[in-house]
């Protein structure tokens, strides 16, 4: 027989280095993303994702990266072993569960779920659905940016520098160095045996004997050279920071009910989102309004329901107040949208125009959404007409009858962005 | 953390090799690599090769298994060993000693199961194993890097070569016919038989056979037939489509033998480590591992316990077999352990569960049959009189390739349009639709031309076509 066995013995260095699949699972992780990126309209429109939080891992149905072979379907029979009790008629399993064909060596799995979900980061998530957005102009412009902080940190060594910088323990590591390379080690071991390495040879040893006397005149003294001087480099260090506001203004009139609130939600939560990943220091702003506007906390947007006839202008107002208050349009990027079901008052119509036409102006962007669900009441009056007089290039308006819309006009909103000059 | 110095590994595996030649096993030098779980989860997901062509298949399963393992839904499996010449087995490291000497045993099992079994013989060489596997990875990688094929073009024909790469031939030992030979043999049947009384008969009308229809015989080997009568097919991608049959087919024997080669490494790993003579602390682990590995799971089936029960049940009945037994089956021709290397050399585990899984081993083990009514799985029949002969049956058709669905290529010129005509042999088991739709469409991705497939659903013959229309369906009659 053979004798001859090989053991190879765990050697963790091996372990590091060999991550085999790295590559593969890298392939597979971007053929998710890709997954994800095809159906990225139908997973946001999920009511689910809306409102969360960004570190929330969220399920995600995924199609087409399924591996299909030929494999029978449900209606085959298989064989189970039992505990001696099996008896016609019990239940042992659920059809289309995983596992149910757990180590009898199959080779095709059985489907498992209709569908294969994987887990994905909302923040994640919402990477993808911008690069979908496919926004190069936004990227490529320059965002407004004020210097915040500035601080120094250290950066390097410099043969140059002020005195104050002189890194002392670096200079005479350079001193040594150099003894080292100049072949005078001897002298530089003696020296440093005498604790002396920062002035070498102004104490020499006396020589006590003959043959030291002879060396004596070898051990010259090896002083600090311009070359090893080393200084301490600072930089400072500035952050820049940007600011953006985000404004909100919801029509909390009697004529909005759930389900548009629900379509204005998801809109604001998405640009709230988009424009978080742009900026630094994001702001946002309630302004609910009927006939007067007021400025809200989130809940009390989403949620209060108020009654009453609209005037569109009461909110553009006060949204142009909150701004000259306390958003100077030097100093922040502002983003303001409104969501109303188009049911103004036509009296407020020319005021609402007025006020737009200044928002547009201070705005980097500034949209006006239309939120009529499928089959609610169309005959009724619509802004969306008297807003197309409103010729500003980052003015967009768009209707939204669903939720499938709500990914189209996002991207048609912010196809509009421009940063202040 | 391991109990245990590598040194004392080269003991036991000494001492263990020495008790398997005593036994009569007969193996391939063996080599141990020890690796952590990490490694372990790295070969698994590439089915314990050093070194295989890049595929993101395997980038899911690796995640598929971490995560498993990570959430402790699965625990890794004590060892894998792959077919070579020399066999490759991992360990893993942090395995008490006892679990290593019981895989180093269970380990020289498998081992001269590959050496030894047919189907390994027939479609393996153990040798060339190593080599054969990074020869591919090498040809895959350069396609991959070749500047004017790439990575997209290269998965393209992968994803849909994988889709289709068990639509083989199940019985390598069996070798296939040239076209020539099988022109040869339809001549030859279409000649008449000899008849004494040809005088008295009427002659027999002569019908041509048919020599010019590709395949002349119905073709099980659905990439190669594509390989090779595809046209439009470039050189690369033929060699793809030539990777993966060959891969699939040297895991094939794997999965023919699956419970007779983990029940036959579980007997001897068993024999094994009794003889070696544990310290008692080793001995009572040993009893609660060896009872973990091979504990029945109740609702499936455990091929290490279903084999492990056969096996030891084949050599009781050629040893001391009871008076009915004798009675039922005769008295045994050969004594157990001579019997034991006959049928780990010449079944795979369909004729093993045939012949070999009795009546009163399924009672024992309380098989019983299943079917899905509505959401349920719901247990139709025991292993009583009239149940053990169906599930027998149904047992016999889900062991080894036979969760497969065999498809054969009718002909490569359907309705004389260059469609592809595949047929699905229907065995009381339907196809998956949706599966079988995409599959369809992998097909027709490798084909070019339109692909139909025959089968039944639902007790209706139906034919799935795919052409550049999409897929669609209808009845035939």
């Amino acid at each position: 027989m053979n004798d001859d066995t090989i053991f190879r013995e765990y050697r963790p260095s091996d372990a590091e280095r060999s991550d085999r699949s790295a590559g593969d699972r890298l392939r597979h992780r971007e053929k998710v993303r890709e997954s994800i990126r095809e159906n990225i309209a139908d997973i946001i429109a999920e009511e689910s994702i809306i409102g969360k939080n960004r570190d929330k891992v969220i399920k995600v149905p995924l199609r087409g990266i399924k591996e299909y072979r030929f494999i029978y379907g449900e209606n085959s029979p298989g064989v189970g072993e039992g505990d001696g009790e099996a008896r016609p008629g019990q239940v042992v399993g659920k059809t289309g569960k995983e596992g149910q064909d757990k180590g009898d060596g199959r080779a095709g799995d059985r489907p498992g779920v209709d569908y294969y979900e994987t887990d994905v980061s909302l923040e994640e998530l919402i990477d993808i659905m911008f690069e979908d957005l496919e926004l190069p102009n936004l990227e490529r412009r320059a965002l407004r940016e004020i210097p915040s902080d500035r601080s120094t940190k250290r950066k390097g060594y410099r043969h140059v520098g002020i005195r104050v910088r002189l890194d002392k323990r670096r200079t005479a590591r350079q001193r040594v160095m150099r003894a080292l390379a100049t072949g005078r080690k001897q002298d530089l071991a003696q020296v440093e045996a005498a604790g002396q390495i920062e002035n070498a040879s102004e104490e020499e040893p006396q020589p006590l004997d003959g043959p030291a006397v002879l060396q004596a005149p070898v051990k010259r003294r090896f002083p600090f050279h311009q070359d090893d001087l080393r200084y301490r480099h600072l930089e400072t260090d500035t952050r820049e920071d940007s600011n953006a506001v985000v404004i909100c203004i919801m029509d909390t009139s009697g004529s909005m009910d759930t389900m548009k609130k629900y379509l204005a939600r998801s809109f604001f939560f998405l640009l709230y989102q988009f424009i978080s990943t742009r900026y630094r220091n994001v702001e946002i702003v309630f302004i609910g309004h009927h006939t007067e506007a007021s400025e809200v906390t989130e809940e009390e947007f989403f949620h209060k329901g108020e009654s009453g006839g609209t005037f569109i202008s009461s909110g553009y107002q006060k949204a142009l107040d909150i701004i000259t208050e306390r958003y100077h349009p030097s100093l922040w990027n502002i983003y303001a949208f409104h969501c109303s079901d188009g049911d103004n008052f036509d009296s407020d119509n020319p005021a609402a125009l007025r006020t737009a036409k200044e928002l547009a102006e201070i705005c980097n962007l500034f949209g006006y959404g239309e939120i009529k669900p499928l089959g609610s009441r169309y005959y009724e009056s619509s802004m969306l007409n008297v807003f197309r007089r409103l010729d500003e290039p980052n003015f967009q308006a768009v209707l939204i009858e669903r939720k499938e819309d709500i990914w189209p006009s996002f991207k048609a909103f912010l196809s509009k962005d421009r940063v202040k000059e | 953390m391991a109990n245990y110095e590598v040194s004392e590994l080269v003991d036991w595996d000494k001492r263990i090799q020495e008790k398997a030649a005593g036994f009569g096993l007969d193996w391939f030098p063996q080599e141990f690599e020890i690796c952590d779980h990490n490694g372990m989860l790295g070969y698994m997901a590439y089915s314990g090769m050093p070194s295989h062509y890049p595929h993101w298949s395997f980038g899911k399963a690796y995640e598929k298994l971490k995560t498993l393992y990570d959430y402790g839904v699965n625990g890794l499996p004590y060892e894998m060993v792959i077919n070579s010449n020399p066999a490759i087995a991992y360990l893993m490291r942090d395995n008490t000693l006892l679990l290593q000497i019981l895989t180093i045993a269970h380990v020289y099992g498998h081992n001269d199961f590959f050496k030894n079994n047919f189907t390994f013989k027939s479609a393996t060489r153990a040798e060339l194993t190593i080599e054969f596997f990074k020869a591919h990875a090498m040809r895959v990688r350069r396609y991959m890097e070749d500047p004017s094929i790439g990575v997209e073009k290269v998965e393209r024909i992968l994803d849909a070569a994988h889709a289709l790469s068990w639509q083989c031939r199940r019985n390598l030992a069996i070798r296939k016919l040239s076209r020539n030979e099988q022109v040869e043999r339809a001549i030859e049947t279409a000649q008449p038989r000899t008849d004494p009384f040809q005088r008295l008969h009427s002659r027999p009308e002569f019908k041509e056979p048919e020599t010019r229809k590709v395949p002349l015989e119905p073709d099980e080997d659905l990439l190669l037939f594509i390989r090779d009568h595809n046209p439009f097919l470039t050189e690369w991608e033929k060699d793809l489509l030539t990777i993966v049959d060959e891969e699939t087919k040297f895991f094939l024997p794997m999965m023919e033998t699956k419970i007779m080669n983990e029940g036959w490494a579980s007997y001897w790993h068993k024999k094994i480590v009794e003889a070696l003579e544990l310290p008692q602390g080793l001995r009572i682990e040993f009893i609660v591992r060896h009872n973990q590995v091979l504990r029945p799971m109740p609702g499936s089936i455990n091929p290490y316990h279903v084999g492990f029960k056969i096996w030891e049940d084949i050599y009781r009945r050629h040893t001391e077999p009871t008076p009915d037994e004798i009675k039922k089956y005769g008295a045994p021709g050969k004594n157990g352990k001579d019997k034991l290397f006959e049928v780990r050399e010449v079944e795979r585990d369909t004729s093993f569960v045939r012949r070999y899984l009795s009546e009163e081993l399924m009672r024992e083990m309380d098989m019983f049959q299943y079917e899905p009514r509505g959401d349920e799985l719901v247990i139709d029949k025991v292993s009583d009189d009239e149940g053990w002969k169906q599930i027998k049956e149904t047992l016999i058709k889900n062991v080894g390739t036979g969760s497969i669905p065999v498809l054969k290529v009718e002909d490569s010129d359907f309705g004389h349009n260059r469609t592809l005509y595949l047929k699905h042999y229907h065995d009381g088991r339907d196809l998956l639709l949706e599966y079988a739709e995409k599959s369809l469409a992998f097909a027709y991705r490798l084909w070019g031309r339109e692909c139909v497939l025959e089968t039944t659903l639902q007790s209706k013959r139906s034919l799935l076509c795919y052409n550049e229309r999409g897929f669609s369906m209808r009845a035939l009659k």
